[in-house]
């Protein structure tokens, strides 16, 4: 059953990276994989503020939350279309171009992990905070 | 455009099972700080992609195989995810070498999968 959720997730993922990605052609005509990057970072934000807040509020059951995690953000980031873009744009002589996307997505991606961190950190904290005041 | 929605659906399907399916047996059987369940999934997926891409396969194949199984088997957020772990607990080591490891030999498997595709007469 949880693998039926998490592929159920999967699906609207990757329709979500799918249909950014095509809203993309239409406007973004620099060969910077622009809209990758977006995906990823956004993705790895919410992962780690769902990891460390949403998850542990027990708000919704764990097999919605790994639906939401693993299946929906697992698919809506991607790791394979980053590592196969760098290379395309080695391939196509953007060297510094493809530098600066390698660069932005490594440093990026731990940054906006680090930040949904903490902000789910601080929303755990402030929730145990009110709930004692509240229990006092 | 919905013919295509469904090719990207059912690949994403698949792709995040397996996923959950390989990270999941890794767990289990793996004892190691690095989280390699994830490592061998975009290692793979970067070679796989980099081949599909490289071999120019029909609109459905490349939605299917590519945007849909390989985009969703793959993962970014995992990825950074794990370090972030490894980092807030201190293994610096592991840090570094599942960094390293990960975007170096994924872009070199991303390279040979593209240079594999290509078709010798």
């Amino acid at each position: 059953m949880l693998y039926f959720i998490v592929g159920l997730g999967g699906i609207f993922g990757a329709l979500t990276r799918y249909l950014i990605g095509i809203s993309f052609t239409q406007t973004w005509e620099y060969p910077f994989p622009l809209p990758t990057l977006l995906i990823n970072l956004i993705g790895c934000f919410l992962l780690s503020w769902l990891i460390t807040y949403l998850s542990r509020r027990k708000i919704f059951p764990h097999e919605v939350v790994t639906g939401i995690g693993t299946g929906y953000i697992g698919a809506f980031t991607t790791f394979s279309t980053f590592s196969v873009e760098s290379i395309s744009l080695i391939k196509t002589g953007y060297y510094s171009l493809s530098l600066v996307y390698i660069l932005l997505s490594l440093l990026g991606g731990l940054v906006t992990s680090w930040l949904g961190y903490q902000l789910g950190e601080r929303m755990m904290f402030n929730y145990k905070l009110k709930a004692k005041e509240d229990a006092e | 455009m919905i013919l295509h929605l469904l090719q990207v659906s059912i690949g994403g399907f698949l792709g995040a099972t397996a996923r959950f399916f390989i990270s999941n047996m890794a767990k289990k059987n793996i004892s190691s700080s690095l989280p390699i369940g994830t490592l061998c999934i975009n290692w793979i997926g970067s070679f796989l992609l980099g081949f599909i891409t490289g071999r120019n396969f029909t609109i459905t194949w490349a939605l299917l195989f590519g945007t849909g199984f390989m985009g969703a088997f793959t993962t970014f957020s995992t990825l950074n995810l794990e370090l972030i772990q490894l980092l807030k607990s201190k293994k610096w080591t592991s840090f570094g070498l599942y960094l390293t490891l990960t975007y170096l030999v994924g872009l070199i498997l991303a390279y040979l999968g593209l240079i594999a595709a290509i078709e010798r007469d």
